[in-house]
């Protein structure tokens, strides 16, 4: 039997990494699945993945998949700074960030304004599960106001919604899905590696040890009940052409500067994906009856992102020799001369 | 009172308000004076204000060519009202001050010549009212100063053309100016006997004029420096606005408008060297610039550097501290906080310079040096060196190329069975690495800050922890042979001074004082960390040994005592400067006298 190949003819066995070292049941563990997926249906060229990560369960977790390419697991919520200097030294690179709630919400939320703010043409998965696994389950700061940790304690503190944040601080690629749902995260994971600019997922992902129990808002049982879809989408490659037909007026087609397009299959609300404001009120309207809304909240992209506004150089900067990099003799000469 | 004469050596010091734009009328002065081809050292020290606070410029004029600061004040120009009664004490015996008309006179200085000039009145009754003329009257006293010590008119008119030579609508207004003053004091003021310039034939050819961040910059810039991330701070602020103005002139394609070069301005100095450290990851050579603070906050990103072993340039442009301290004013406060910067076992390369040519030619071993030893390089330098203009010979273009260090490409890789990102393969501790990007499927590793095993997988194995942490410390003394070498001054004396960085400037004057009371002595320069092999056997060649620095707790001194071998320890002494404004002469031979009268008189 010979096992099938992708658009680069690459296994899918290629995109695998070491085995998890996180608990059974994690929903990190499942995000690295739908990651394994997404990565080799799309075809991405191991060598030109760079996997960026912070500190905690969620940013072990690219040890995991694609062995093969390069990672940067770095310090506790100072992933995005080394995901933009990687991206501004060699523009070629896939950076695929993956956070955790504590990493971007609390240590991290400097970074990761600032890298929004930029927009950095990253994909920042937020592997969130309202808790901090690796020091035995002390609230993060994404814990909703009102739930409760394993030990019975509340949270009384305002939750940081990621998403929200995000669309505030100018986000241009914003979505939330959940850790067991692939038939959501894949095509949106997908649709962020298309997005040239920032995108933000935020992945609620149950941790099994330490926040899967009743009084949790980010378990298994809560986000199944409460779940609440924006829409269905698919992820179509720039190279294939669109054969899928809607009837006019049930899905929004969006078109990445690839030539790619993720095409969002309406459910029961309406929502303009390219409408910040619209997003945002659908966030705080959900919220306020107790439901988790996912889907891709809002995309814009026809916004610039940080190699393109620095006008950089299209070949690689980490490329550039030193003769493209010196000043000339004669400029030199001059500069001296005119000290 | 008889009165020597002092052609050439003196120190003239303007007192200001902050923000009367007085700095380019200092440096006129400065420049004017080096046209005739005399040296000159200029300083300024400065609040960490906009706008009201107390400024002073000296302007030492020196033909030996010092170029530390003077202890001395010869020629005062008041013109700040609230520092008048302090800065007339300072005023040396017989010196001479030229001060607005309105500051009362202070008859307890007999021993000083009074020249008073009305320079608001001047200003009103010849310039336009509106902003401009504020600092028209700094130029009024440019005038007055060069009628007293005989400036030749074409001297100045020379160094304002340079001053403004951006914005050459300036020039006659502000040599209008210096014309109101030098009428003013040649009706009314004869010329003091004391204080004379005289034009010295080739005094000053082939020599400059520079501040250090601007040298480093170029450093950077010769060196392909690729990404820089910083965030504002004094005293380094200029450094990477030298080098973003350098870009935009020299990294831009003329054409298509693409830039070689990405400069970001970080959220704060956790980001900038993350960023550093990303570029330089995925094989860019990276650089931040920052000071003591902003060290402080890097510290958590440079212990990742050093274990992960990843390239990356910081400047440390020291200012006073400890925490905000004296933000404008000069230390050398920082060094052994960045010899072992960060958490657990870290040390560091740190390179120390001395002078303009230096902070220019160690920028750019810096990089080599971060590339070749896989790990963060310091540059050490600091405000007095960073932010003041000092005379220079034009920067050499360098005749090497980068040093890259170990990197293997794809085609390195098809020939290699496997290779171990932590693998001592030549046995000199260092191992090679790949860039992302690399198209070869043995390309990829996994960089992290915690215990890894050759391979980079994670490892909680003390053995191979220990011997991880062996590797590094291997590494770490080879750098030592790599380092800029220490500069010997040696003549076999028995007495010798050690310092680094911009107390060099300093030392040259005293060791020339006290030749001058007989006492000869020897010199050494440390020029990087760790230590060069020499120095140990250096202080072992002499009964006592004067570490002279700027801070408090001698950490030269300190880290001396920690690395020389037992003989040497006891003959080492520490004298140490820490007011935050650049050492002089005085301030190493007073305590070196003090130290050494004991053993004179034994």
């Amino acid at each position: 039997m010979t096992a099938s190949l992708n658009i680069i003819g690459l296994t899918r066995d290629v995109y695998k990494g070491l085995p998890s070292t996180l608990c059974a049941g994690c929903g990190h563990n499942s995000i690295t699945n739908h990651l394994i997926k997404a990565l080799y249906e799309y075809g991405v060229q191991p060598h030109r993945l760079a996997k960026m990560s912070g500190i905690g369960c969620s940013s072990k977790t690219p040890a995991y998949f694609v062995e093969r390419a390069h990672s940067f697991n770095s310090l506790h919520g100072r992933m995005p700074s080394a995901a933009t200097g990687a991206k501004l030294a060699n523009r070629d690179l896939l950076v695929l960030g993956i956070s955790g709630d504590g990493d971007t919400a609390s240590i991290g939320i400097g970074q990761f304004a600032h890298m929004i703010r930029r927009n950095v043409d990253c994909t920042y998965v937020v592997e969130n599960n309202g808790c901090y696994g690796l020091t035995k389950g002390q609230f993060s700061a994404t814990a909703d106001v009102g739930s409760s940790a394993k030990n019975g304690k509340i949270n009384e503190y305002e939750t940081i919604d990621v998403c929200g944040l995000a669309l505030e601080l100018g986000a241009t690629f914003v979505a939330r899905s959940f850790s067991g749902d692939g038939k959501q995260l894949i095509p949106l994971l997908q649709a962020a590696f298309s997005h040239r600019g920032t995108a933000i997922l935020d992945v609620i992902s149950p941790c099994v040890t330490f926040n899967d129990h009743e009084g949790s808002t980010k378990s298994y049982a809560h986000v199944k009940e409460h779940g609440f879809a924006l829409h269905a989408p698919d992820f179509i490659a720039g190279s294939k052409e669109i054969v899928v037909d809607y009837e006019p007026g049930t899905a929004q087609d969006v078109e990445f500067e690839d030539g790619s397009h993720v095409v969002l299959r309406k459910l029961d609300v309406e929502h303009d994906v390219t409408d910040r404001l619209g997003a945002l009120r659908l966030l705080h309207e959900t919220r306020d009856r107790g439901e988790l809304l996912t889907g891709l909240l809002y995309v814009d992209t026809k916004a610039t992102d940080l190699c393109a506004r620095e006008h950089l150089s299209k070949i690689p900067l980490a490329e550039l020799a030193e003769s493209d990099l010196r000043i000339g003799r004669e400029d030199w000469a001059q500069l001296m001369g005119a000290q | 009172m008889t009165v020597e004469s002092a052609v050439n050596d003196f120190t003239i010091r303007v007192a200001t308000v902050n923000g009367s734009g007085s700095q380019s009328s200092n440096l006129v002065i400065a420049n004017a004076i080096f046209r005739l081809g005399i040296p000159v050292a200029p300083k300024n020290v400065f609040p960490s204000n906009i706008e009201g606070l107390p400024t002073w410029f000296d302007v030492r004029v020196t033909p030996q060519g010092y170029q530390c600061r003077s202890h001395d004040v010869d020629v005062l120009v008041a013109l700040n009202p609230a520092t008048w009664a302090s800065d007339l004490a300072g005023v040396k015996p017989g010196g001479i001050v030229v001060h607005e008309a309105t500051y009362p006179a202070n008859s307890a200085r007999a021993d000083v010549t009074f020249y008073a000039v009305p320079f608001a009145e001047l200003a009103k009754s010849h310039f336009d009212p509106g902003a401009m003329r504020k600092y028209l009257i700094n130029m009024v006293y440019v005038g007055v100063v060069a009628q007293l010590l005989d400036i030749p008119a074409d001297a100045i008119e020379a160094a304002v053309a340079a001053q403004f030579r951006k914005k050459p609508a300036a020039v006659e207004i502000n040599m209008r100016a210096v014309s109101v003053g030098m009428d003013y004091a040649r009706e009314r003021f004869e010329k003091p006997k004391r204080y004379r310039l005289e034009r010295i034939a080739g005094g000053t050819d082939g020599l400059t004029f520079m501040d250090g961040n601007r040298a480093a910059a170029l450093g950077c810039v010769m060196a392909g420096c690729t990404v820089a991330a910083w965030y504002p701070i004094t005293p380094s602020s200029s450094l990477c606005e030298s080098f973003i103005a350098l870009c935009d002139r020299y990294r831009v394609d003329p054409v298509t408008k693409e830039r070689r070069v990405a400069i970001v301005q970080a959220e704060d100095e956790l980001a900038a060297i993350g960023m550093v450290f990303g570029a330089s990851w995925a094989g860019a050579r990276a650089m931040t610039s920052t000071s003591g603070p902003g060290i402080s906050l890097m510290a958590e990103y440079v212990g990742f550097g050093y274990y992960a072993e990843l390239p990356g340039v910081i400047f440390d442009v020291q200012r006073a501290g400890p925490s905000t301290g004296l933000p404008t004013r000069t230390m050398q406060g920082d060094l052994a906080s960045v010899y072992t910067l960060s958490h657990g076992d870290t040390k560091h390369i740190v390179l120390l310079p001395a002078t303009v040519r230096e902070a220019y030619e160690y920028a750019m071993a810096a990089f080599d040096l971060a590339d070749r030893f896989q790990t963060p390089v310091f540059v050490l330098s600091d405000l007095d060196l960073g932010m003041n203009a000092w005379m220079t010979p034009p920067l050499p273009y360098p005749e090497r190329g980068f040093d890259r260090g170990k990197v293997l490409d794809a085609d390195d890789l098809a020939k290699l069975e496997s290779w171990g990102r932590y693998r001592d393969v030549d046995g000199d501790a260092i191992p090679y690495r790949t860039l992302p990007g690399t198209p070869h499927e043995n390309a990829g590793y996994f960089t992290r800050g915690t215990g890894h095993d050759e391979q980079a997988h994670y490892s909680e194995d003390a053995a191979m922890f220990a011997g991880n942490l062996d590797r590094l410390v291997r590494k770490h003394e080879a750098a030592r042979a790599a380092v800029p070498a220490p500069e010997i001054d040696e003549a076999g004396n028995a007495v010798a001074i050690v310092a680094y960085g911009t107390t060099h400037h300093a030392v040259v004057e005293a060791r020339d004082r006290l030749r001058e009371r007989g006492i000869e002595t020897d010199y050494l320069r440390v020029r990087g960390l760790p230590l060069a092999r020499e120095i140990a056997a250096f202080i072992e060649r002499h009964e006592r040994v004067y570490v002279v620095e700027q801070n408090r707790d001698g950490q030269l001194y300190g880290i001396l005592r920690g690395e020389v071998p037992v003989s040497a320890i006891e003959r080492l002494r520490s004298i140490r400067h820490y007011n935050g404004v650049p050492i002089d002469a005085h301030a190493i031979v007073d305590p070196f006298l003090d130290a050494e009268r004991p053993a004179v008189t034994a």
